[in-house]
């Protein structure tokens, strides 16, 4: 029997507003699926696009960076880096070939439990249908 | 790479009860943790943050002669502190201990068991990876100087630096005029007691030039800002008045041969004032002011008359031979209070300001309702002088306006205007006021009600509608505007129209904002550290922020802001000493090529470079931790503590060898 | 005294490496004194053999350039490393992939399809693509097999040292050399890089910086750049600050951004990408639209940031 694919999609979450809206999904007993795995970062600002790239490379299917919304950021405009970031970040991910699902940046406050439980649910069934990236093996075949 | 020893590590698994052995495999998880390189235990309890669940972490730590501890349990949110405190009980270091969220990001949001276990097994594995990397981080334990700056002498400078004073802390407070008071002052009253302003206002401002704590300095102007939170240097440049305070009785004999004379800034420039005055008669201190800017010259000395008069008929106080102080003050917090002018009423056109005489700004307006205003309070046109029988006010006049001027609302011209048509009402009787208005906005206590009886007011219309243009046909001054609840287009003869405009951050404020390095909004406004929770102090750590400085408010808004930054700045001073968190970014100065990219990344300036070594250096105590410098870091020469990319990665790692 | 010797090869190169060695200029007289230069293809006919005869570790140093493209830069790195005590990954190209690493931004049958059939003034009517074995009738000829992805030096063999440049700077190549010629003692650590500085290309760039700011992103032919002000600050992308300094800022004293070519810093896990942070965190826009405009101008990240690194990435190639 075939076995569903599973995706391994790591989350980048920052503390003020992104982990803690996670958290609130958890204490309204939300439910979705596990395949986001959260790293707690202060901010969503101290996400280097070459952590992502790694990410990728060490064989993550996806990666979700999420932070506060523009305005709301606990450090003033952390966020807006990010933003900054990850706009050239996708445009250079175009050109490597990774599709846009599997990388992305959302904006989720402390209040959005719903939100996250969405985001999570959405962004693992797209990546599922995208299939494995297997970045690793991808090099290997193409040498 | 890092080159630590191997920690011991354990790791103790919380069942929380049901909520997490409910749906988690718990033995699994031990087992698996056990498996992990470094993890010499790995044990599960009940309820890890009840007593004998800590006490079970203490024992452990103790018996099996721990270096660091992994707690896998409920958010971090929840009981971090509480088990960072019991690893730090036992003599470990309290950044020894990682908590791994198996609960609300675990078993409460995946009903299946296999896969709330495995991914249990991950966040486990993630925190263990975490803890053998954190460095061993002290607080940063900094200084604290113990008294306050307070910039800027209006009703919000005031009192703050009655505030602290009183608290018995020393507090300088730097004015730019020579008298405190600031707009305040130029009021004839408050709204909506119809208080006489400067009656309230007057004690305040002897309390402070009375008071043994609070150390004044006038005609002054902050020139520089060194230093961090608890510990600021700054320079102050203090002008002379040329006038012996102690000496001087404001007999006004200078004044009197003084042969230059200016607009006079107290009555925005409706009258006239010699370059020797006292800035209005309950300025305090009480003695009059050489303005050495527009006295016709004091190097060489041009005039002198002022003083032949003062030592002739006066008490001799007047010295021309006088210099600028520097002052450098010490101090550990700082509150900017330095209020509002009014936006540049002539680039609204379409108003006619400073076209024709009759078109006046509410500020002015306020001099001249007051008593010892440019008309002793009488209400006169200033083309003429008559008595004007048809005033219109024009609220929102350049405010609301995204496209052309001000997009903010200023909040307190509704009540300001229906104040000045009351006024205009008592002293003209049959007179006529016609107010335009879009919207009402008076939410204070007692404020609505006192709109509501002007509005019911004989003699005073509040129209519904916007002017278009007010304009000069005839030598009369035509208003054409609106009223929207009849439909109909206005047009009204007035003799007087006064332009209620926006209020704007003080001149002063762009150069003071740079210089202690705190942000301002778009409007120039300070900016609060968080709209909603901490609207007392800026991003940056040891200023404080009160009063229309910040953003647009009334007086008793001000008087509340400017207590609660002045209790701000006396938390900070409570102790001698404070306690930053550790866990800030670090540059490594044999990597740092001087770039510079960090700098304007972060928004404390916490980042600067260094003269003479030309590499970035890091003020741990204004660095708030988030690590945006770092990620913008072109060569790694910047890192976070505790928050490392090789910690980063560790748990990426971890999440992907699953 | 017993002479060193030394050899230099090429792989998929331009040859400006060859010239870099050149640079010694009238030291490489004096060079001959103290070394028996016994394999260079590039300046004297050798073939495989010579080398191929040659004991193993007979060679001290082994200077190879040029990036591994095709079987036989494999096979030559190979028996290079196997005939030599120290290898040393000379240029970019060695040391990080150089310009021809850019190919693993295509594949090779894409490469071929233009070199051989698409390009206007080739002329191939039978439209034939280079093959590893065809059968004349004389024999069975081989040409080496052209790999769909480039790659550095290390990642075929163990190297012991790398100079980076496109190519090294003169001085630098001066002071490498001569360094191993009079015999490095103690020898660096092994994986050193030579020839280089520790810390970014700011560091020695003479240019003045204001304000780290950027408004709009411009291609050089688009300007005149201001030569005394930094180029990031006016718009063009400079590598300057992802790149190792040493080289003398050659390019900016030419009113030229910095393209890379020395390579990634010594903490700096991708140059590219960390180039890309950098730049992208300075971007003076606060909304989406706004970045995006500025990010829309940034016309091939990949060629800009990644210009001389490909094969060192993270990624190392695009998805085919």
């Amino acid at each position: 029997m075939a076995t569903t694919f599973e995706p391994k999609i790591v989350g980048f979450l920052c503390r003020w507003c992104s982990y803690a809206g996670a958290d609130l999904a958890g204490t309204n007993r939300m439910k979705y699926p596990s395949n986001v795995s959260s790293i707690r970062v202060n901010c969503s600002g101290r996400i280097d696009p070459v952590l992502v790239m790694k990410a990728l490379a060490l064989g993550a299917d996806g990666v979700l960076i999420a932070g506060c919304h523009p305005g709301d950021c606990h450090y003033t405009n952390g966020n807006i880096k990010t933003l900054r970031r990850f706009k050239l970040l996708q445009k250079m991910l175009d050109q490597f070939g990774i599709e846009r699902e599997r990388v992305r940046l959302e904006w989720i406050s402390a209040a959005e439990g719903e939100r996250y439980a969405q985001v999570v649910r959405s962004m693992t069934e797209q990546v599922r249908s995208l299939g494995p990236l297997n970045w690793k093996r991808e090099l290997e075949a193409t040498a | 790479m890092s080159t630590m020893p191997q920690k011991r590590v354990g790791v103790f698994i919380c069942h929380c009860g049901l909520n997490i052995a409910g749906t988690v495999n718990i033995n699994e998880v031990v087992e698996r943790a056990k498996k992990q390189a470094g993890v010499v235990l790995a044990v599960d309890h009940k309820y890890l943050c009840s007593e004998p669940g800590q006490a079970l972490i203490k024992d452990t730590i103790k018996q099996q002669h721990l270096d660091a501890v992994v707690v896998a349990a409920c958010s971090p949110a929840m009981h971090e502190s509480t088990f960072k405190n019991v690893v730090q009980s036992t003599g470990l270091n309290r950044y020894n201990c990682e908590i791994a969220n198996i609960r609300e990001q675990g078993s409460w949001v995946h009903d299946d068991r296999e896969r709330a276990t495995a991914k249990s097994h991950v966040a486990v594995r993630q925190a263990i990876e975490k803890v053998k990397l954190n460095e061993a981080l002290q607080p940063i334990t900094v200084p604290v100087t113990r008294r306050v700056l307070v910039v800027g002498g209006g009703i919000a400078g005031i009192r703050a630096a009655l505030d602290v004073a009183n608290a018995g802390y020393e507090v300088y407070l730097v004015e730019k005029s020579g008298t405190i008071g600031g707009r305040m002052a130029q009021l004839s009253e408050t709204f909506p007691t119809l208080d006489c302003s400067t009656c309230i206002l007057g004690p305040l401002m002897v309390e402070v030039y009375r008071h043994p704590n609070i150390k004044l300095l006038r005609l002054s102007k902050v020139e520089e800002v060194k230093g961090y939170i608890g510990n600021f240097k700054v320079t102050v440049r203090q002008e002379p008045p040329y006038v012996d305070v102690a000496k001087c009785n404001a007999c006004g004999e200078c004044a009197k041969v003084c042969p230059a004379e200016v607009p006079n800034e107290f009555d925005m420039g409706l009258t006239w004032r010699k370059a020797i005055y006292t800035p209005f008669a309950q300025a305090v201190p009480p003695a009059y002011v050489l303005d050495s800017k527009n006295c016709l010259g004091l190097l060489p000395q041009a005039c002198g008359e002022c003083k032949r008069a003062c030592d002739k008929y006066g008490t001799s106080c007047i010295n021309l031979d006088a210099w600028p102080q520097v002052h450098e003050l010490e101090v550990g917090a700082i509150i900017a209070a330095t209020g509002y002018e009014l936006y540049d009423a002539a680039k609204l056109t379409e108003y006619g300001y400073g076209t024709h005489p009759d078109v006046m700004t509410s500020l002015e307006f306020e001099r001249m309702l007051s008593a010892s205003g440019p008309t002793s309070g009488e209400i006169r046109c200033p083309s003429d002088g008559r008595i004007p029988r048809e005033i219109v006010f024009i609220q929102c006049a350049g405010q609301r306006e995204p496209e052309t001027a001000l997009p903010y609302c200023s909040k307190i011209c509704c009540m300001y205007t229906a104040r000045h048509a009351m006024m205009f009402h008592h002293k003209v009787p049959d007179g006529q006021a016609y107010v335009f208005y879009m919207d009402i906005r008076a939410g204070g206590k007692g404020y609505e009600e006192f709109v509501k009886r002007c509005q019911e007011e004989k003699g005073l219309l509040y129209l519904r509608g916007r002017v278009a243009k007010v304009y000069e046909e005839n030598g009369k001054l035509i208003v054409k505007g609106v009223d929207t609840l009849s439909g109909k287009t206005v047009e009204i003869n007035a003799d007087l129209v006064i332009l209620a405009v926006g209020m704007v951050p003080s001149a002063e404020s762009h150069d003071l904002a740079s210089k202690l390095k705190a942000s301002l909004d778009a409007y120039g406004f300070f900016a609060e550290a968080h709209p909603k929770l901490r609207p007392l102090e800026s991003p940056t750590a040891g200023i404080y922020i009160a009063g229309a400085g910040h953003a647009p408010k009334d007086i008793p808004d001000t008087v509340a802001q400017a207590s609660g930054a002045a209790s701000k700045a006396l938390d900070l001073l409570s102790s001698p000493t404070l306690e930053r968190e550790p866990t800030v970014a670090k540059v490594t100065g044999e990597l740092c090529s001087g770039c510079g990219i960090c700098i304007p990344i972060c928004p404390y300036t916490a980042l600067t470079l260094s003269s003479t070594t030309k590499v970035a250096e890091v003020s741990a105590a204004l660095c708030e931790g988030c690590g945006t410098c770092v990620a913008s870091c072109p060569s790694g020469a910047l890192t976070l503590r505790n928050l490392t990319d090789e910690q980063i990665l560790a748990m990426v790692e971890a999440i992907v060898a699953s | 005294m017993i002479k060193q010797k030394l050899a230099f090869n090429w792989a998929s190169s331009c040859g400006g490496c060859e010239i870099a060695i050149f640079e010694l200029g009238t030291k490489l007289v004096e060079l001959t004194n103290k070394v028996e230069i016994i394999f260079w293809p590039a300046i004297m006919d050798y073939k495989y053999q010579d080398l191929e005869e040659m004991p193993d570790r007979s060679i001290d140093v082994a200077f190879m350039n040029g990036a591994i493209q095709n079987s036989e830069n494999e096979h030559m790195a190979k028996l290079l490393r196997a005939k030599s005590k120290i290898l040393v990954a000379f240029g970019s190209c060695a040391y990080t992939g150089g310009i021809p690493a850019l190919a693993n931004t295509t594949t090779r049958d894409e490469i071929f399809t233009n070199s051989y059939k698409d390009t206007p003034t080739t002329v191939n009517p039978e439209k034939t693509l280079p093959q590893t074995k065809f059968q004349a009738k004389e024999g069975e000829l081989s040409i080496p097999e052209f790999y769909n992805t480039v790659k550095s030096l290390d990642q075929v063999v163990d190297v012991d040292y790398y100079v980076p440049g496109c190519p090294p700077v003169g001085e630098q190549v001066t002071k490498v050399i001569t360094q191993f010629v009079d015999g490095l003692s103690p020898l660096p650590p092994k994986g050193s890089i030579l020839g280089a500085s520790d810390r970014s290309l700011c560091y020695e760039c003479k240019r003045v910086r204001d304000e780290r700011k950027i408004g709009r992103i411009v291609r050089t032919y688009q300007t005149i750049p201001d030569p005394q002000k930094c180029l990031l600050e006016q718009g063009i992308i400079c590598m300057g600050p992802a790149t190792r300094g040493g080289c003398g800022s050659v390019c900016l004293d030419a009113n030229m951004p910095c393209r890379g070519c020395y390579g990634p810093l010594p903490k700096a896990i991708d140059q590219g990408g960390k180039m890309l942070s950098a730049l992208s965190s300075i971007f003076d826009a606060q909304t989406e639209e706004d970045v995006q405009k500025i990010a829309d101008s940034v016309v091939d990240p990949i060629g800009t940031f990644y210009r001389f690194s490909m094969s060192r990435s993270l990624m190392r190639r695009t998805k085919k």
